[in-house]
């Protein structure tokens, strides 16, 4: 197997290769396969989800999104006959198993709740760290280690160890249950990982770049603009990338700080669950929606993050 | 184009300190080099000039004007960095205009004077390349090129070709020179490199720990160093040093040397205590002659094609000598040489001055 190592001087053989390229296809359907079991299983109607053995092949159905994104109440036979004519394909769908559609859910809120709240707090972190980054990484700031130490002792203990002074704060500050509430606590934690990433990415940046450019007439911040961000691209998606997964899922925090107004999508996948029986079309359907938003922005951003991830391995 | 005046210019980082009290005067239209050994401050006072470091004291001027605290952007000087700093996102061409755009000048414009530049240079075919992809070699003009296309006040020079190999090196200091007289900037230029410092300036200032040792032409320079370190540092072998056990006293005009006398250049000024008096003579000053007052015996021989340089051992110490190449000399042998006196240098040890001769013509300089 050595002949497959990345220091190899010889060409991997042919067989080699095969088997490398059958473990990595392995391990990649095993890791995929939970996910595209939830998305299945949103298209599944409520019988097919929970049959066993579990069903591979089944008629897609919308009921799980169409019972995410309404409320309803079980209405008798003989009510629903008394009712107009359905005027939409998801109100036929819903009365077809005895339901009627009262209203929608609060789906959309959270879900766009979740979208402010993980973007702008990715874009806070990102933008605060890189100007940080670079002041520690360009001048000679007074008690430099220190700070930088300091900003990584926010991140020693877990978060939710402070949640109950942060819970009595945020009220008293009214930032319970408030979108910039979320952002700030996320950008807080998400700040020192931004730091500290962004320093190693801008320390690898050469100086000259940016002399060169102060010499050739523009101003600081016009050399760092047109030099050095171009140059910490990578290093500032990677970045947006990690600080985007934690915000996107954190849910202690969501569950404990939000509730009617800015409640985002992880607390409130698990209440779906709750009413009326086990809806697990229905929860499946809030997972893949909830999740294509980060594999989207990943796959976007694949390219760098991969650079991102190797980067000062190489020669420049 | 502008002369540059730098008034007892002091930059210290904390406890160290970089460069101590430097003056010197930049003709415009001269080539200047910097000369000396790293961590002696030439980088440190290159910067200052550019402005992307600040004097803890002293002045500079750019013609009549104080430049010290000026932001580096307002002083149209431009700047050659060693590592050539070209912005790999971007094209040859963006990078030849990145100054330009500063200035807020018309596209039609910028494109004329890139494709002027680029055509001085013989790049006119990479424009369109990324930088990232040229041979060292290009990089190198190109850097030229930035440097050249705002047509600044004065052109600093930071070791340019120090990432060069030495190939491509020689070449650099053919077309960089060229450059310089077709332009007649004023220009700067830092180095370790005596050859290139020799070959290329109007001027230089040989630096060391912070001080100017010496500012001459690459002829004064070399004829007649004001230092030891100067004389060591200048020429390649460096030249011969043979510690006399005795003083001289000023007037005096023969020295003894091994068992008999030669004589010197007369002392003009301040003798020298017992001991503490150097000779220095180039390696090319020396000759072998039967008859030659210092004796010694062969102990190699390096043979350059054009000349030979033959160390020797001698009761002064080991002394190289550069011989023509047609002889031949064996390991071994015993040799006498003979001094060309009218270019001998003497020094005080303690102090490292060498001492005003009368074919001088004065005092020595520094």
């Amino acid at each position: 197997m050595s002949a497959t190592t990345a220091h190899s001087i010889v060409e991997a053989s042919p067989r080699a290769k095969t088997v490398a390229g059958a473990i990595v296809i392995l391990y990649a359907l095993i890791t995929i396969l939970p996910l595209l079991w939830i998305c299945a299983t949103a298209f599944k109607s409520q019988s097919d989800a929970i049959s066993y053995p579990p069903k591979l092949l089944f008629t897609p159905t919308l009921e799980g999104f169409v019972d995410l994104f309404t409320v309803q109440t079980r209405q008798p036979p003989d009510f629903i006959a008394k009712l107009p004519p359905a005027k939409s394909w998801y109100e036929k769908l819903a009365r077809e198993r005895g339901m009627v559609i009262a209203g929608p859910s609060p789906v959309v809120g959270r879900f766009v709740n979740s979208l402010i709240v993980g973007f702008g707090s990715t874009i806070l972190a990102t933008l605060l760290g890189t100007l940080a980054a670079y002041g520690f990484s360009r001048f000679r700031v007074p008690l430099a280690d220190d700070l930088l130490f300091f900003i990584l002792s926010t991140r020693m203990m877990p978060p939710i160890a402070v949640a109950v002074p942060i819970y009595l704060m945020y009220r008293w500050l009214n930032l319970y249950d408030t979108q910039i509430g979320l952002i700030l606590l996320y950008s807080a934690v998400n700040v020192s990982l931004a730091v500290w990433l962004l320093k190693g990415f801008i320390d690898e940046i050469p100086r000259e770049y940016e002399e060169a450019a102060l010499v050739d007439g523009y101003t600081r911040l016009q050399a760092f603009r047109k030099v050095v961000l171009p140059q910490a691209a990578t290093g500032i998606a990677a970045t947006a990338i990690f600080c985007l997964i934690f915000s996107w899922n954190e849910y202690a925090f969501a569950l404990l700080l939000t509730s009617a107004n800015a409640q985002t999508m992880p607390p409130f996948i698990p209440f779906i669950i709750g009413e009326g029986g086990q809806n697990w079309p229905a929860v499946a359907a809030a997972t893949t929606l909830f999740l294509t938003p980060i594999v989207f922005v990943t796959i976007l951003l694949r390219k760098h993050l991969l650079r991102g991830i190797t980067f000062g391995a190489v020669r420049r | 184009m502008a002369k540059i005046t730098v008034e007892a210019l002091h930059k210290s980082f904390g406890d160290f300190v970089a460069v101590k009290s430097s003056s010197f005067t930049i003709e415009d239209g001269e080539f200047f080099c910097l000369l000396g050994p790293s961590g002696c401050g030439k980088t440190t006072t290159l910067r200052m000039i550019a402005g992307l470091e600040l004097p803890t004291s002293g002045r500079i001027f750019l013609g009549e004007q104080d430049v010290t605290f000026k932001r580096a952007a307002l002083r149209d000087i431009a700047f050659v960095f060693q590592f050539f700093a070209l912005y790999p996102h971007l094209s040859v061409r963006q990078n030849i205009a990145f100054p330009l755009k500063s200035q807020g000048m018309p596209r039609s414009e910028i494109r004329e004077r890139v494709g002027e530049v680029a055509r001085i240079l013989r790049i006119s075919h990479l424009l369109d390349k990324r930088a990232s992809s040229l041979s060292s070699g290009d990089r190198q003009r190109v850097a030229l090129g930035r440097a050249i296309v705002r047509r600044p006040k004065a052109f600093l020079m930071d070791e340019p070709l120090g990432a060069l190999d030495a190939e491509m090196r020689h070449v650099m200091t053919g077309e960089l020179r060229a450059l310089h007289d077709r332009l007649a900037a004023t220009s700067i230029y830092v180095t370790h490199d005596q050859l290139e410092a020799m070959s290329m300036a109007d001027k230089i200032a040989v630096m060391n720990r912070g001080i100017v040792e010496q500012l001459g032409s690459p002829r004064e320079v070399y004829d007649r160093p004001s230092s030891l370190f100067v004389a060591d540092f200048i020429g390649s072998p460096p030249m011969n040093f043979l510690s006399l056990g005795e003083g001289i006293a000023e007037g005096a005009d023969k020295i003894r040397l091994a068992n008999g006398h030669v004589d010197a250049p007369r002392i003009l000024e301040g003798g020298v205590r017992e001991g503490d008096l150097v000779l220095g003579i180039r390696p090319e000053h020396l000759q072998f002659v039967d008859e030659g007052a210092l004796r010694g015996v062969v102990f190699g021989v390096e043979y350059l094609g054009s000349a030979q340089i033959v160390t020797l051992t001698t009761p002064h110490g080991v002394v190289r000598a550069r011989a023509p190449a047609d002889r031949r000399i064996s390991v071994g042998e015993r040799l006498g040489l003979e001094l060309r006196t009218d270019r001998l240098s003497l020094f005080e040890k303690s102090t490292g001055r060498a001492l005003a001769l009368a074919r001088n013509g004065g005092a020595a300089h520094g």
